[in-house]
């Protein structure tokens, strides 16, 4: 198998005496679907956190492209191309699809020697549309605020803006919650689109058939550990419930 | 995803979209055309409302509060709100008359004791906001509480430094910068236009002359077109919107959050110094007191003209016309020889209908819906 993109190593992560994430190992290869499950409370959003920069692991090792990447900050793991989506959140909702796309990196022209320097909305807007059209999404309009699109639409920009800025890892965090059907598939149509040009995808969910549509293999985590770790087409959803109920344990086996 | 039609696209929502954008406007409009009418029945015919005349006295009458309330909208529009620009005015008035005072009577000659009166004053500005941005961004304190806080501090550091009295003593020569205008017009005989010099008629001519596009007005229409360019066309305007319309993904996008809403409520003192500056030339003095009255005019203006008090939304246009709104309204019934009382509850009554458009928009159009 091809190296790593990203590799965690015994990671640790305690809040006081409560140990959010215990000793976690985990790696993730090029342009494969990984599904992290669990219930409420097993360490799967810290675990995220600690990778995406938000959080600082209190023992342990993350590797992202082969290098020791403990980030200090958000921006640091952005930067590296590890990006995360969230439901709702890291859009203005007042401005259009390309003010978005764009958000914080805006083109822009510069006259008189840079002294002037003008938002290149034609720019911006040319560089969405061709975004948009590399995941086959569509819009009648580009120029309407973000709070007129439906959820599943968000998320597809989102996505777009992901990918426009060169994003090497993927992590999405309950995509499909409060969609409807016809959006969720979308969504889930995304995420090969995501694994089939080679940008490998963690999906934080409870929704275990969305598990089974899209990942390659999965981990299950129960009170800070991972229980198993498997190839989704050699488990069943029965299975899944009872690691993630904690009635199964590889660990605990071993 | 597809192409399926979203909320704003239907010519239903369209209209009502283009209405509430446009109603100001043609609120404006209603009420030149009704003043137009009716202040000569009340007068018997002895008096018009759309004169020349006229027309400039409410552009000098607004530009007080227009700058005040422009700095707002940038304020506002990234869902902050800034309490102290009224005093801010006033102590950038005390200023510039102090430093212009001491410049001309240390020897400097007229024109470079003004600019220096104008540095001061806008330095001085600045330096609030600057304090009360980085109270606001860096120490989490609601921009309510610490810009009402601060406007205490400025009043009182205005009349200490104006020994509680008008500031006067300034070269009589500022008084043109403040009150000329850059064309003179004389109707009638002997009459036709003067450019850039007033000219020196007196008696009957000086009752046919109007000014045209008086300094302070041209001042602050060069600033309205500053704002109306940062706001719309640069990067510094697109965060804005992004900050006041969504905080997380202006954070998360890794924009310098902290630094722009420093940055904002520098932007907001410093059109108050303009403001104040003005004042000092108009009127050939310093006055500690003269911005206060006007705080929540500028405001009103800001919010007729349709700033989201909740930020993300509004335009530097809108607040323009906001100003207008008040200026005509406050004009006119002046004209028709109302009780001034009555201005207070008429313009009262048009910021809370205002908001009230606003809010039905977004009940319409589904402005803050989740999910």
């Amino acid at each position: 198998m091809a190296e790593p993109l990203l590799s965690i190593r015994k990671m640790t992560k305690r809040f006081g005496g409560l140990v959010a994430v215990n000793e976690v190992s985990w790696d993730v290869y090029p342009g494969e679907v990984v599904g992290l499950l669990g219930d409420n409370g097993a360490g799967k959003s810290t675990l995220i956190k600690c990778v995406s920069g938000v959080y600082q692991a209190d023992e342990g090792e993350i590797y992202f492209e082969g290098r020791l990447s403990n980030f200090a900050r958000p921006i640091d793991a952005r930067q590296q191309g590890i990006e995360t989506i969230y439901q709702d959140l890291a859009l203005a909702s007042n401005l259009d699809v390309g003010a978005n796309i764009f958000l914080g990196r805006e083109a822009k022209k510069r006259y008189l020697g840079g002294l002037i320097r003008v938002l290149d909305e034609p720019h911006m807007l040319r560089e969405s549309q061709a975004a948009l059209r590399s995941l086959e999404i569509h819009f009648p309009n580009l120029r309407q605020p973000i709070e007129n699109l439906s959820g599943g639409q968000r998320q597809a920009v989102a996505i777009a803006r992901a990918i426009y800025w060169d994003a090497k890892l993927m992590i999405m965090d309950e995509p499909t919650n409060s969609l409807g059907v016809p959006e969720q598939h979308k969504v889930l149509d995304l995420i090969r689109k995501l694994r089939d040009q080679g940008v490998p995808v963690i999906l934080i969910t409870h929704t275990l058939p969305d598990v089974f549509a899209v990942s390659d293999r999965l981990i299950v985590m129960h009170r800070g550990r991972k229980v198993t770790e498997k190839r989704t087409a050699e488990t069943n959803m029965q299975e899944l419930v009872q690691y993630m109920v904690g009635a199964l344990d590889d660990t605990r086996v071993q | 995803m597809g192409v399926a039609p979203s909320l704003a696209t239907t010519p239903s929502h369209r209209f009502v979209l283009t209405l509430s954008r446009l109603w100001a406007w043609a609120f404006l409009g209603l009420m030149i055309v009704f003043f137009v009418v009716a202040v000569p029945i009340v007068s018997n015919g002895a008096v018009n409302f759309l004169t020349l005349r006229n027309s400039q006295n409410i552009l000098v009458a607004i530009t007080p509060v227009l700058l005040l309330g422009l700095g707002q909208t940038f304020v506002i529009i990234g869902a902050g709100i800034d309490l102290s620009v009224g005093w801010v005015m006033s102590l950038a008035s005390v200023l510039s008359a102090l430093a212009i005072r001491a410049a001309y009577n240390g020897g400097v000659p007229l024109f470079p004791s003004v600019a220096v009166g104008f540095a001061a004053a806008v330095a001085g500005a600045c330096l609030v906001g600057f304090f009360n941005g980085v109270i606001i961004a860096k120490l989490k304190v609601p921009a309510f509480i610490v810009t009402l806080g601060s406007s205490f501090v400025v009043r009182g550091v205005s009349l200490l430094l104006s020994e509680n009295t008008t500031v006067i003593g300034l070269p009589p020569g500022i008084r043109s910068y403040g009150n000329d205008a850059l064309i003179y017009y004389i109707r009638g005989d002997g009459g036709g236009l003067h450019f850039l010099n007033r000219p020196e008629v007196t008696g009957d001519l000086l009752r046919r002359m109007d000014p045209i596009l008086p300094y302070p007005v041209i001042v602050t229409a060069i600033v309205v077109a500053m704002a109306i360019f940062v706001l719309r066309k640069t990067q510094f305007g697109r965060h804005t919107y992004a900050i006041g319309g969504s905080l997380e993904a202006a954070l998360r996008t890794g924009i310098p959050v902290d630094r722009h809403i420093i940055q904002l409520y520098m932007l907001s003192a410093s059109t108050a110094g303009v403001a104040g500056f003005l004042s000092t030339l108009r009127f050939t003095a310093g006055s500690a007191v003269i911005g206060d009255p006007l705080l929540l005019a500028s405001i009103a203006a800001v919010i007729i003209g349709g700033v989201s008090l909740f930020g993300g939304a509004g335009s530097v246009m809108g607040t323009v016309i906001g100003a207008l709104i008040i200026a005509v309204l406050t004009t006119g019934l002046v004209m028709l020889n109302v009780e001034s009382f009555w201005q207070f509850i008429v313009v009262g009554a048009v910021v809370i209908i205002a908001v009230l458009i606003d809010q039905s928009r977004d009940l319409i159009i589904g402005r803050g819906r989740t999910g």
